[in-house]
């Protein structure tokens, strides 16, 4: 067995069998689960997907949000077992992978246009 | 007449300490039982989830099986050791003696050796070996058995040694993480430099043991005490947290930690 077909088998018993569907500029809704002492609390997180990082277990994304005027941005593993689920709540017309102009703009401008499905 | 009576009391006194054989007794040596080891290839680093959602980082060693090719013992070779093998070598790009290690080879020698009635030793009847190791102490192995990762069933920590990866001959600042100088505030085409390596007039040389360039890496490195994530016998494969020294696909022998506590 190949060094890279060893690696892609430890990797898959971390994957999640069904990862959650969204592209970028998708505005979305994570579901997280926290762990409240010995209670389970699911918290969510909304906010504009502007970036996926990596490949394989190790795959991030970036979500971005305003916050009371000031941007807050989280970043996710895709396959972590923590992430119940990811809800797609609007899907944008966007023409790159990575949204890191959003940083740059406040107000209005932060919108995307919205693209219909 | 003096000086021999003097060689006599030695021989005398070196007699009662010695055991019956005529070699010291290693009293540290002769109770070590071989821990669990074995010898792999570092196959690279990833990330794996725990059931509790927690995300480690994992290095994947690709480790054994590997066949028994000697055990060395007190009576033959003063010393007790398992010596096993990893990963098959062509037979054509094997030496003549690293064949004969792992097999019988005919020759008009052994021909002469057998004629003669002696014994040879037993060999574990298997491929050439790319990588070979002894690992000291006694272990309930033959020759020609197969140790796998099994062995680490139970373990929950390891010592990992293999072969750092070779940075060169390299400065201060990378080798011993020297801070180097400012980058400004008149400092001039010295900001990696070491600075001073010592005194003046006296002692009018540099101290032994003081850092400074050289060749960094390319040398056997342990890491103690790594946390065995996943042992995974089907596969023969085994998920350790954290880094191992060396590249990826570079040869490793995993022990059974010897850290206390």
């Amino acid at each position: 067995m190949s060094q890279a077909s060893i690696m892609q088998l430890v990797e898959k018993s971390a994957l999640k069998e069904e990862p959650p569907k969204f592209d970028i500029g998708d505005t979305v809704d994570v579901h997280l689960k926290i762990l409240e002492g010995n209670k389970e609390r699911i918290q969510v997180f909304s906010g504009v997907v502007i970036a996926r990082s990596g490949s394989g277990s190790k795959e991030m994304f970036t979500v971005r949000r305003i916050v009371a005027g000031q941007g807050v941005e989280r970043k996710f593993p895709v396959h972590s077992p923590r992430i119940e689920k990811v809800e797609v709540k609007r899907s944008a017309v966007i023409r790159r992978a990575k949204l890191y102009f959003l940083r740059d703009r406040i107000g209005k401008a932060v919108r995307l246009k919205e693209r219909r499905r | 007449m003096r000086h021999g009576s003097l060689r006599l009391g030695f021989a005398s006194a070196n007699l009662g300490s010695n055991s019956n054989d005529g070699r010291p007794a290693k009293a540290w040596g002769e109770m070590k039982v071989m821990s669990p080891s074995i010898l792999g290839r570092k196959v690279g680093m990833t990330q794996i989830y725990l059931e509790d959602g927690t995300s480690v980082p994992v290095t994947v060693i690709q480790a054994g099986p590997c066949p028994v090719l000697q055990v060395r013992s007190e009576d033959r070779d003063g010393y007790q050791a398992v010596q096993l093998g990893f990963e098959d070598k062509p037979r054509r790009l094997a030496i003549r003696s690293e064949r004969g290690h792992v097999a019988k080879l005919d020759s008009k020698r052994a021909k002469d050796r057998t004629a003669k009635g002696v014994e040879l030793l037993q060999k574990a009847d298997c491929e050439p070996q790319r990588f070979v190791r002894e690992f000291r102490g006694v272990a309930d192995v033959e020759v020609g058995t197969t140790l796998t990762v099994d062995q680490f069933a139970e373990t929950k920590k390891v010592d990992i040694t293999g072969t750092s990866k070779g940075r060169g001959f390299s400065g201060v600042m990378k080798r011993h993480n020297f801070a180097g100088q400012r980058a400004t505030h008149g400092v001039k085409k010295c900001h990696r430099y070491a600075g001073s390596t010592g005194c003046s007039a006296s002692p009018s040389r540099v101290f032994k043991g003081r850092k400074m360039p050289g060749q960094y890496g390319n040398a056997q490195t342990t890491v103690r005490n790594l946390d065995v994530v996943r042992v995974d016998a089907e596969n023969n494969l085994l998920l350790v947290r954290g880094a191992v020294p060396g590249p990826n696909g570079g040869f490793v022998t995993v022990q059974e930690t010897n850290k206390v506590g």
